[in-house]
């Protein structure tokens, strides 16, 4: 079966399907590659490097028209897809809501077509998901050309000149981008903040080390497969504000918002992008899409009052080599997916594939039943029911004297009227020692609370040694003569000796093992 | 000597213990604390000794003592060196014990013939006579209800006895009839006209206490043990301090209350970490509920990892927590699982250890015995230190625990240990249980953590399972 890779045609388009390292995993795959003349240049590949890795080198046509499998990025132009050969399979981005021609063009030319967008996010696709490999590269690079245009620094710096505050980043949509963006904000030094109306991106956000933001109204805004749905008109409003008391504070606003197949929400409107400060940058990552921001101009950088909002309609073109060998990989992965048993064929009844097919045998597919779970951890496993409303949200306090001060205050005072009546009725001399009683209860009840929880043991083998202090009421019962009572007080003596010389060297040993982390050992 | 000498270096030695137990708040003056202790018992015991040999001086006594304090010394150096980690409870246990009888002892020789310091007070009105004799009777009672107790704890810790509880129909009449009866018999030992007509009275409550401590020991499942351990070490406490009531003797009124609070601290702890009430645990018979059915039954798939796969989420992971229970001890598997988190470690993974405080069979028992292996105390945490720490955790490993780590007791209010703290390791990207098999957990019931989406199975030997992976983490 013969691969053919062309060079790709859109504007500003530097990827490459293939890499001659992707070129070596399909001809071990047992495929046949063709690469199409320049493919690669703009990706700083050049055709002898594929020629090296066992590819052949040919023109657009023969690309086009010959191969068995063609696998592209960007969707097909009306002229591509007029030079596929019949029967042959397509697999690249096809986005057909851009362009409604393209899908009945495919299917009138009947090519077999999967686009790489409509594979369902779930765990086993995850290695073919060039929606997230690409989006993590985009949210890397949405900081970097921030960092470019934005006038002031982004990490903290002291200097004997003075110092700067490290720059405030709000990330909107916590996304694979948001995500990738978050970290590399943090990386250089900015103080992050983002917000998602998903409530599962919480917990995402905040292990990325941002500060996560919400708006006081309740609505969970998952729309699965990991995006978020358009919310009602009350939350975009307590958005908008949340936006707008941002802007105030923020020096760089990173925008992600998707809602798959339709414009992107617009959450940047002028009042929120004139809180801005002057030199402050917005880098609109949704802006092939409509964008964020009402003022992104689509694949261009403008300036409005001092701010400057980055539209750059493809980001991940900018990093062409590293992309093009993520998206290589990615497609690497999906054809020895589908190759199973030594055969390669398309599988309609698998449910990574079946999603993805939008034409097969000259017929637009309809799109199967949606089950897609969060490409991301959900927030509680299937099998544990929520708490109920009375569960305990916070745990045990096991570490603190007392738990109820109310019990311990009635107690109290039971304890002070048998005191009170002790005092009355019992002798002098027993009334002295058993204030030397309560008060060493009360001193011990102090000094073992704050006792480490790691030296209960010792904790526990020291008393046991001291407790042996008995040994003195042993010794005064042995008397001058051999007596019962004598012998009795001899063997108190043993037994007591026993706890003490066993409970300090006992303690002893276990003390001496605890070892502090890069101690002598 | 005089009297005044005496206090004030029993003032001394009592600040001494109090010091030395203040020292084990931290590992880094835990071992002056030690020492603390050491001197104190030296200063009590040498002046003890001193003003005795000036009261009775005579050959049998000075062979009497010496040979006792030898014999001792040498039994309890040979115990301490000897035991291993694994064996701490039976050795503390049987400590207690000792310090029970030596109370028994104390309590009916001082009543055979009273010390003269003792004398002093006593001769003075009917009314102390009458509390000295109720000193000593609460003084034996206590000490022999230690004695026994420890030595049934030591022996099902031992496993000389079997772990099961027994439950004896009516166990709380049995229980509340024995004390009766010892307030009877003390009554009639108040009243006796002569030291010779009250010791049979006094003979009886020791027997009577005797068996109410073996019968509220019996009555514990084994799982139970770390609160009746604590119980019994404060027990201890309170036995040494009714012996300073018996001798008027103010250090070991002092030294008795210390370690009375103690146990009883330790055993709030250990109540509130197994969720008991302390006095369900004073009577006996607890953690036997009878319920022992979930409300809602468990269902799911549970999946297994291979040590080959876990090996490389292990390299691959940033953080990694590391649960053990019992089961670890008993595998003997510490010394494995500390060269794993060396080999995470020297890769540059972030390993800790999350300790719940009843795992184990002892307070604190698994930190003595990760210490033993070898494992840094500084990575070896609490659970309420590390428990909000565990959903940025990429692995946790569950070595030989289960009820520690069931989330039923937060969320599943029908759960017999509903409300018990538990470790969150749910809320990591990934755990994985080593078991033996799928067995519930002591308390008899199922984990429905097994069935997580994020929880995985290694069956098998603790110390094989773990050998293995440390092999297969190093060929990464």
């Amino acid at each position: 079966m013969r691969i053919g890779i062309p060079k790709e045609r859109a504007t500003d388009e530097r990827r490459v399907a293939a890499t001659p390292e992707s070129v070596q995993s399909l001809l071990k795959l047992g495929f046949e590659v063709a690469i199409e003349e320049g493919a690669g240049s703009a990706s700083g590949v050049h055709d002898d490097d594929y020629v090296a890795a066992g590819a052949t080198i040919l023109s657009q046509d023969k690309i086009l028209g010959e191969s068995d499998l063609v696998l592209k990025i960007q969707p097909p132009s009306l002229d591509e897809i007029a030079c596929l050969r019949e029967g042959s399979l397509l697999i690249s981005l096809v986005q057909p809501e851009r362009d409604p021609a393209r899908l009945p063009a495919l299917a009138a030319r009947k090519v077999n077509v999967l686009a790489l967008e409509r594979i369902p996010r779930v765990t086993r696709a995850q290695k073919m998901d060039v929606l997230s490999s690409m989006a993590n590269l985009a949210g890397y690079r949405a900081v970097i050309e921030s960092a470019n245009h934005f006038a002031g620094l982004f990490s903290k710096s002291v200097t004997a000149a003075g110092s700067a505050p490290p720059a405030r980043v709000l990330v909107i949509g916590a996304g694979v981008a948001g995500l990738a963006a978050i970290g590399a904000a943090r990386a250089l030094g900015a103080e992050v903040r983002a917000f998602d109306t998903r409530a599962a991106a919480r917990e995402q956000v905040e292990s990325m080390g941002a500060a996560f933001l919400e708006v006081t109204l309740e609505e969970s805004g998952d729309g699965g497969g990991g995006y978020a749905k358009v919310m009602s008109p009350e939350f975009i409003a307590a958005e908008m504000a949340l936006f707008r008391a941002q802007a105030a504070e923020v020096d760089v606003i990173i925008t992600t918002a998707l809602v798959p197949g339709t414009r992107a929400p617009t959450l940047l409107p002028e009042d929120v992008v004139d809180a801005l400060k002057p030199g402050s940058v917005i880098v609109d990552l949704a802006a092939e899409q409509g964008g964020n921001c009402v003022f992104t101009e689509p694949g261009q950088v403008i300036q409005r009052k001092g701010v400057h909002i980055v539209g750059y309609a493809n980001l991940t073109s900018r990093m062409a080599p590293v992309a093009s060998r993520f998206f290589a990989n990615n497609l690497v992965n999906l054809l020895s997916e589908m190759r199973t048993g030594g055969e390669f064929r398309v599988d309609l009844t698998d449910e990574v594939i079946r999603p993805a097919m939008l034409v097969y045998d000259g017929e637009i597919l309809p799109a199967p039943p949606r089950k897609e779970p969060s490409p991301q951890a959900p927030a509680k496993p299937k099998s544990v029911a929520p708490p109920p409303r009375e569960a305990k949200t916070a745990q045990t306090k096991l570490q603190s004297p007392a738990r109820s001060a109310w019990v311990t205050n009635v107690f109290g005072m039971v304890v002070v009227g048998l005191l009170f009546l002790l005092g009355r009725f019992a002798p002098n001399a027993f009334l002295q020692h058993f204030t030397v009683f309560v008060l060493a209860c009360f001193v011990g009840w102090q000094v073992i609370w704050s006792v480490s929880p790691s030296l209960h043991t010792p904790l526990m083998s020291v008393t046991n040694a001291i407790s042996g202090i008995i040994v003195v009421g042993g010794m005064l019962q042995i008397h001058g003569d051999f007596s019962v009572a004598s012998v009795l007080g001899a063997l108190a003596v043993l037994v007591a000796t026993v706890n003490i010389a066993g409970g300090f060297l006992v303690t002893h040993r276990m003390l001496a093992m605890f070892r502090r982390d890069g101690g002598a050992r | 000597m005089n009297t005044g000498t005496i206090t004030v270096a029993y003032l001394i030695a009592g600040v001494l213990f109090i010091r030395s137990l203040g020292g084990l708040s931290k590992q880094e003056s835990a071992r002056n604390g030690n020492y603390f202790g050491i001197a104190g018992m030296v200063l009590a015991v040498l002046v003890t000794a001193v003003s005795w040999a000036t009261h009775g001086l005579s050959g049998t006594a000075i062979a009497l003592l010496t040979s006792s304090i030898a014999i001792g010394t040498f039994v309890g150096a040979g115990l301490a060196r000897r035991v291993e980690m694994t064996g701490m409870p039976e050795l503390v246990a049987i400590l207690h014990s000792f310090v029970g009888l030596a109370a028994v002892l104390v309590g009916l020789s001082s009543y055979m013939a009273p010390s003269p310091a003792a004398a002093v007070h006593e001769a003075q009105t009917d009314s102390s006579h009458l509390v000295h004799l109720v000193e000593i009777c609460v003084g034996i009672a206590v000490g022999a209800l230690t004695f026994t107790g420890s030595i049934v704890a030591w022996a099902k810790l031992r496993g000389s006895l079997s772990g099961k509880p027994l439950l004896l129909p009516g166990r709380h009449v049995l229980n509340a009839t024995l004390a009766i009866a010892m307030v009877a018999f003390a009554m009639m030992f108040a009243m006796a006209p002569t030291p010779s007509a009250g010791l049979p009275w006094v003979l009886a409550i020791t027997a009577l206490a005797g068996l109410l401590g073996v019968h509220l020991v019996m009555a514990i499942g084994g799982a139970d043990m770390p609160v009746v351990v604590s119980l019994l070490n404060s027990y201890s406490g309170w036995a040494a301090a009714s012996a300073g009531f018996v001798l008027s003797n103010d250090l070991l009124i002092v030294t008795g209350a210390l370690v009375g609070a103690s146990g009883t601290i330790l055993s709030i702890i250990m109540c509130r970490a197994m969720n008991r009430s302390i006095l369900s645990v004073v009577f006996g018979g607890f953690g036997t509920g009878e319920s022992k059915t979930s409300a809602a039954p468990v269902e799911g798939e549970v999946r297994e990892i291979t040590s080959d796969s876990l090996a490389q989420r292990l390299a691959d992971a940033k953080r990694v927590i590391v649960v053990p229970g019992y089961g670890m001890a008993v595998a003997r598997a510490q010394g494995s699982v500390n060269e794993l988190c060396r080999t995470l470690r020297d890769r540059g993974v972030t390993v800790r250890f999350a300790i719940h405080p009843v795992a184990g069979r002892l307070p604190g028992h698994m930190n003595v015995l990760l210490a033993e292996a070898g494992v840094p105390y500084d990575i070896v945490r609490e659970m309420e230190e590390i428990n909000h720490d565990f959903d940025t955790t990429d692995v946790v490993l569950v070595i030989g625990a289960n009820d520690i780590v069931n989330p039923a007791a937060l969320d599943d209010t029908a759960s017999p240990i509903y409300g018990m703290p538990v470790l969150e390791v749910w809320k990591s990207a990934l755990v994985v249980v080593f078991k033996r098999g799928m067995a519930a957990g002591y308390a008899g019931i199922e984990n429905p953590l097994f069935f997580h989406e994020n929880c995985n199975m290694l069956f098998g030997d603790a110390k094989k399972s773990t050998d293995a992976l440390v092999t297969a983490v190093r060929a990464k």
